[in-house]
């Protein structure tokens, strides 16, 4: 098992450029100063986006009150807020309606909030409200803050999609080609991003009250698509979405909120849904598709997960003894599983396998608990549980995003990054602290899909920031496909390092 | 016919039986039901506490009541016949009426009517049962009433079972009715497969819904009815059953016989009964219909080689057996290592790839029907995307109909194809059970051949028209479609081929049209005839799931091909695979530059029609580009060694450099 203790002290006076001969480099390094790749890295500021400063609900308040008949209001009510709307309008209005009837939807109302708030004691995260619920379920850390709000790579092409705080979504390439500015009327509190595999186009966005599938022509010069460009997605009760997740062949899109006890599995271009419903856990938070697609990973707000299987969509289900999980991957075969639960300071593994008919339990691979390292401006400590998990497509770095302590001084949010081994049994061995900007703190993290001379971090920090970070190997597995004096490099670096730490744990 | 008596073992053997068996489901449901309507029909506002415990063993007694067994054995009845009618009915592409005239063509067809006869007296029956169950003031037609001016006792007509009845025959009409404009008996398939039991447990809150919903509109609207015409049965049932009216009871047709809450209550729970025997016998039938059936790919012995995967799919006679054929090929494809190994492997003595080619082949055929299909709709449609008006589309096909000997050879030459039921939405109704069941149905084959609807359709879909007088002596309707273009050639030929023409009833070609001034009537139904432009372009795609599994089938196996065929089986037919996509992906992007082609349906919000057809060209639209970047994403780099035309070579670069 490998613990923050064995890592290299993170270099706190700059930021983390590259990694080179394994070791991540930092602007303080001699002639690394060049930018090492030619892909967009944007800043956003919170001044520059104007959010929402108030829900569209409050708007009332700026107009005259102005009284109705019972009737408008009634309809009114039901429009707004359903049946409680209704209940409250005819409660309030006592004076107006018979006797009975005001007694009658009081007492509803009373019973309907009686019921509810027996629900919400036994799923806490019904009481939330829909932004905070947002907040709470994102992979983005600290989300109700952040200036970007969501971000993701295409699976194909060197371009990637933010969404920002003013509820627009910006979309960049690697050319200097216009960036389109994707802005509907739907589009609120965007909490995932996705873009369809085996496609150009489709990006999709869960959103607070609908899922926007955008079709953005790649080939078009044009900045701002209107909004006749989204197919919007909806269903009763299935809102607001915190998670998506399109299936590797890009049929199949699934969607996740945490009020709704079914994910929906979408055929997009039929805009019809299946929906697959589990009671138990009150709620999907998180998705996960492995790679291979032959499995599906559906975390809910209470303590237990599930693992669909994709072809028959029967389920296994993953009680957890403390919290609920909150970041999982998969190794880019599928075969295994890494999990972080809420409130625990570890990594858990499942390792999948169609001989032996899948694992008992999971194991602990990383200890992730509070470690201080001395540093020249005073001591730094790193550590604590873990918000995000993300593995490179080649399966060899695995970036954990650390939630630090803001109350506490120097215990920042760090991201570190393990590599992995899968292969003879399945190791993590310590790589270094990805580091900003002093000041800044990583709030999301994603790896390129397809980088070739290794694997890119793209990393999202506080202070708006978007930056990537290469770490350049050669696989183990696939010798000669680098320049081979770089893979003889690495190849030879790699044991001896194994072999230093496999000493130092044992 | 001989082929039909050959192919009928899926039906023996699985359809049917799958038929039984979703049948005996609802059957056993049918207790259930009945028990739950039992207590919620005693159910009674003011005394919640005397319904649920001292009515308990009322409600016990009730269902062991022996007019209760006796409405279960009736009920039974009609889930079996409604259960038949799931099973004859049923289609894999629904009918989609082109026109106003043609719907109203498939609602007043005698098959049609025939279906809402019954459906009609399965309604009456039903809510019979419903009444004698409820019992108290409903349970019989006729009551003891004492005469107000005699004082003496006689039968009374009791208005209250008699509205119950109607309104039982009328849910039944409208069932009928809704199940031709909602294409209820449009059995569609899952994009996800599951077990029988998860997915009957996550539609049935859906089917409850929509039979509360649909029962609620069909009490309203037999209230209303009721309301203005209630006296007509009325007085002619209790004049030919002899039975008085009782004057001391209020009427029902009147506004306060209406106002009746209890009577209400009772309608909807009934209706809401009535519907939902129906609708789960319907799901269940879905449900077991498309339930995945694996077919071996290749079999050991020959007398099975006809129930194998590359036998099966060619086969066209038997559509659900073709649909679920293509289902499991788009699985394998997925799924299935050993059978994709299977596919890509190569026959014993001799070593040809047998089963790739059938495979390949089919799929390959089905895609560019398809395309042939979608380029003679860009011809036929106007440039406002409606299709060419039958005035001048019937004298291209008369006139065309004198060249056919002439032009129709180089056509069959081009594309030999058969005429097959699977490619017209005209095949609707005649589905596949059972080789004499479709004969038998043939002629009554409501929507395409009958009267009402557009020769511009029928031509459109290739379905033979039976009045044109060269219905015999053609066999590719490849040529009617292609009507159109034919024109310049068949002026010539009329001028000196026409004893060409001699083996085709050639001389009864009407005059042509152009000079003749159509009239006030026949403008009047040709606007009736064009009412609605997008319906044409879903009929072009109503069978397109076919189509979106033999994508995805083919594309899944080329891609896993890289890999997984040791024998290079699958290079030889690449560079086919990859034009014929491409054409494809040509003809269906200039079929959504028409108008209307892209338009959205409504989505219907509670309905047990399934409107999935609405889409499927969206669906194949984005299943064809997906094919291709599976394809292109795979060989990458490679498929420039693919010896393929400079044109597609230039499409395929666009998906390589993900511009699509």
């Amino acid at each position: 098992m490998c613990s923050l203790g064995v890592f290299p002290a993170p270099v706190t006076a700059a930021q983390t450029l590259f990694e080179r001969n394994n070791e991540l480099l930092s602007a303080l390094d001699p002639g690394e100063h060049s930018q090492v790749c030619d892909l967009p890295s944007p800043q956003f500021t919170r001044d520059t986006l104007k959010g929402h400063s108030r829900p569209e609900s409050s708007s009332r308040s700026a107009f005259l009150d102005q009284r109705d008949t019972l009737w408008m209001r009634s309809a009114g009510a039901w429009r707004d807020a359903g049946l409680y709307g209704l209940l409250d309008e005819i409660t309030n209005s006592a004076d107006e309606v018979p006797r009975f009837l005001a007694v009658g939807s009081s007492c509803v109302l009373a019973l309907l909030r009686w019921a509810s708030s027996f629900h919400g004691s036994l799923f806490p995260h019904l009481t939330l409200s829909s932004d905070e619920m947002v907040a709470e379920f994102s992979q983005m850390l600290d989300w109700s803050d952040s200036a970007l709000r969501s971000f993701a790579w295409h699976p194909h092409t060197d371009k990637f999609a933010v969404a920002l705080l003013d509820d627009s979504i910006k979309i960049y390439k690697s050319n200097s080609s216009p960036t389109p500015t994707l802005k509907h009327r739907c589009q609120r509190s965007v909490c995932a991003l996705q873009w369809k595999p085996l496609c150009g186009s489709a990006l999709a966005a869960a959103c607070q009250s609908c899922l926007l599938i955008w079709h953005v022509d790649p080939a078009s010069l044009s900045t701002r698509p209107s909004s006749g460009c989204a197919q919007v997605l909806s269903h009763p009760g299935h809102s607001p979405i915190t998670s998506i997740a399109w299936s590797p062949t890009g049929s199949l899109l699934v969607s996740a909120s945490p009020v709704d006890t079914s994910m929906m599995v979408w055929d997009v271009a039929a805009e019809s849904a299946v929906p697959l419903q589990r009671v138990g856990g009150g709620g999907v938070t998180h998705l996960s598709w492995s790679p291979d697609g032959s499995r599906l990973l559906a975390a809910t707000p209470s303590a237990l997960f599930r693992v669909w299987e994709t072809r028959m969509w029967t389920c296994e289900r993953w009680p957890c003894l403390k919290g609920s999980c909150q970041s999982a991957c998969w190794s880019p075969d599928g075969g295994c599983l890494l999990l972080s639960m809420q409130g625990e300071r570890v990594i858990y593994a499942l390792t999948f396998s169609d001989l032996t008919g899948g694992p008992k339990a999971a194991s602990v691979v990383a200890d992730l608990s509070e470690t201080t390292f001395p540093g020249p401006d005073g001591d730094l400590t790193v550590g604590g549980e873990v918000c995000s998990l993300s593995w490179d497509p080649r399966g060899e770095r695995l970036a954990v995003l650390l939630k630090g302590d803001s109350q506490a001084v120097n215990h920042p949010s760090v991201i570190a990054v393990f590599k992995t081994r899968s292969s003879p049994v399945f190791e993590l061995l310590p790589c270094g602290f990805v580091m900003g900007e002093s000041g800044a703190e990583p709030r999301f993290m994603q790896f390129h899909p397809h980088f070739q001379h290794g694997a890119l971090l793209t990393v999202c920090w506080s202070d708006g920031r978007i930056s990537h970070v290469p770490f350049y190997f050669s696989s183990a597995g696939l010798l000669g496909g680098d320049s081979p004096l770089q893979a003889f490099a690495s190849s030879t670096a790699d044991p001896s390092s194994n072999k230093l730490y496999s000493e130092q744990t044992s | 016919m001989f082929s039909l008596k050959q192919n009928s073992w899926f039906i023996r053997k699985v359809v049917i039986w799958r038929a039984v068996a979703s049948i005996a489901w609802s059957v056993l449901l049918l207790p259930v039901t009945t028990a739950v309507f039992v207590l919620l029909s005693r159910f009674s506002l003011f005394h919640p506490i005397q319904w649920i415990s001292g009515e308990e063993t009322n409600c016990t007694s009730l269902l062991m009541a022996s007019s209760t067994i006796f409405s279960l054995v009736v009920l039974c009845g009609v889930v079996l016949i409604t259960g038949f009618f799931n099973l004859e009915f049923y289609t894999l592409v629904p009918s989609i009426p082109c026109s106003r005239m043609a719907l109203l063509g498939t609602v007043l067809h005698p098959r049609q009517c025939v279906h809402s006869l019954v459906y009609c007296t399965m309604g009456m029956l039903v809510m019979w049962c419903a009444s004698v169950t409820i019992g108290g003031r409903y349970s019989t037609l006729g009551t003891p009433c004492r005469q107000s001016e005699s004082g003496e006792v006689a039968t009374c007509l009791n208005e209250y079972h008699l509205f119950i009845l109607l309104a039982g025959a009328f849910m039944g009409y409208s069932h009928s009715f809704l199940g031709v404009v909602q294409n209820m008996y449009y059995v569609s398939f899952q994009p996800i497969q599951q077990y029988k039991y998860p997915r009957f447990k996550g539609c049935l809150l859906m089917v409850v819904k929509c039979s509360v919903v649909q029962a609620l509109y069909s009490a309203r609207n037999f209230a209303a009815l009721y309301f203005f015409f209630g006296y007509i049965p009325k007085t002619w049932i209790s004049s030919t059953l002899n039975l008085q009216i009782d004057s001391s009871l209020q009427s029902l047709d009147s506004l306060t016989g209406l106002l009746d809450f209890s009577l209400l209550y009772h309608l909807s729970i009934s209706g809401t009964f009535l519907y939902l025997t129906w609708y789960l016998t319907v799901l269940l039938f879905r449900i077991y219909v498309t339930e995945a059936y694996s077919f071996p790919v290749q079999s050991t012995f020959t007398e099975d080689a006809e129930q194998c995967l590359p036998k099966v799919l060619t086969e066209k006679t038997t559509l659900v057996m073709k649909f679920l054929a293509l289902q499991d090929l788009a699985l394998l494809s997925q799924h299935s290592l050993s059978r994709r190994l299977e596919v890509f492997s190569l026959s014993q003595p001799g070593g040809h790839p047998h089963n790739w080619n059938a495979i390949s082949g089919e799929c390959l055929s089905l895609l560019s029907e398809l395309t042939q299909r979608l380029v003679a709709h860009q011809d036929a449609v106007a440039s406002n995307g409606r299709v060419k008006s039958p005035s001048a589309s019937s004298d291209t096909r008369s006139a065309s109909s004198s060249s056919s000997v002439v032009s129709g050879t180089e056509g069959i030459a081009e594309t030999p194809r058969p005429s097959v039921p699977l490619r017209t939405p005209g095949s609707v109704f005649k589905s596949s059970v059972g080789g004499a069941n479709s004969a038998l149905t043939a002629p009554f084959t409501p929507d395409v051949n009958s009267p009402f609807s557009s020769p511009a359709l029928r031509r459109l879909v290739g379905q033979q028209d039976p009045q044109s007088p060269w219905s015999g002596a053609v066999q590719s309707p490849h040529i009617m479609r292609r009507g159109p273009k034919l024109w310049s050639a068949s002026t010539e030929s009329q001028s000196n081929g026409s004893p060409l023409a001699s083996p085709a009833p050639a001389s009864v070609p009407s005059p042509p049209a152009a000079n003749q001034k159509p009239s006030f009537l026949a403008q009047w139904l040709q606007n009736r005839r064009e009412q609605l432009p997008e319906a044409s372009s879903q009929a072009l795609f109503a069978d397109s799931q076919a189509h979106i599994w033999a994508l995805q089938g083919l594309s899944h196996l080329v891609a896993a091909s890289f890999s997984e065929d040791q024998f290079g089986v699958v290079q030889t037919t690449l560079p086919n695979i990859l034009s014929s996509l491409v054409v494809l992906l040509e003809a269906v992007d200039r079929h959504f530059k028409l108008p209307h082609a892209s338009s959205k349906p409504v989505r219907t919000i509670c309905s047990m029609g399934d409107s999935t057809y609405k889409t499927l060209r969206f669906a194949l639209r984005a299943a064809l580009k997906t094919a291709i970047y599976k394809i292109t994403t795979t060989f990458g780099e490679h498929l420039n060694a693919v010896n393929i035309s400079t044109e597609h070579r230039k499409r395929l670069q666009q998906f390589l450099e993900f511009k699509e």
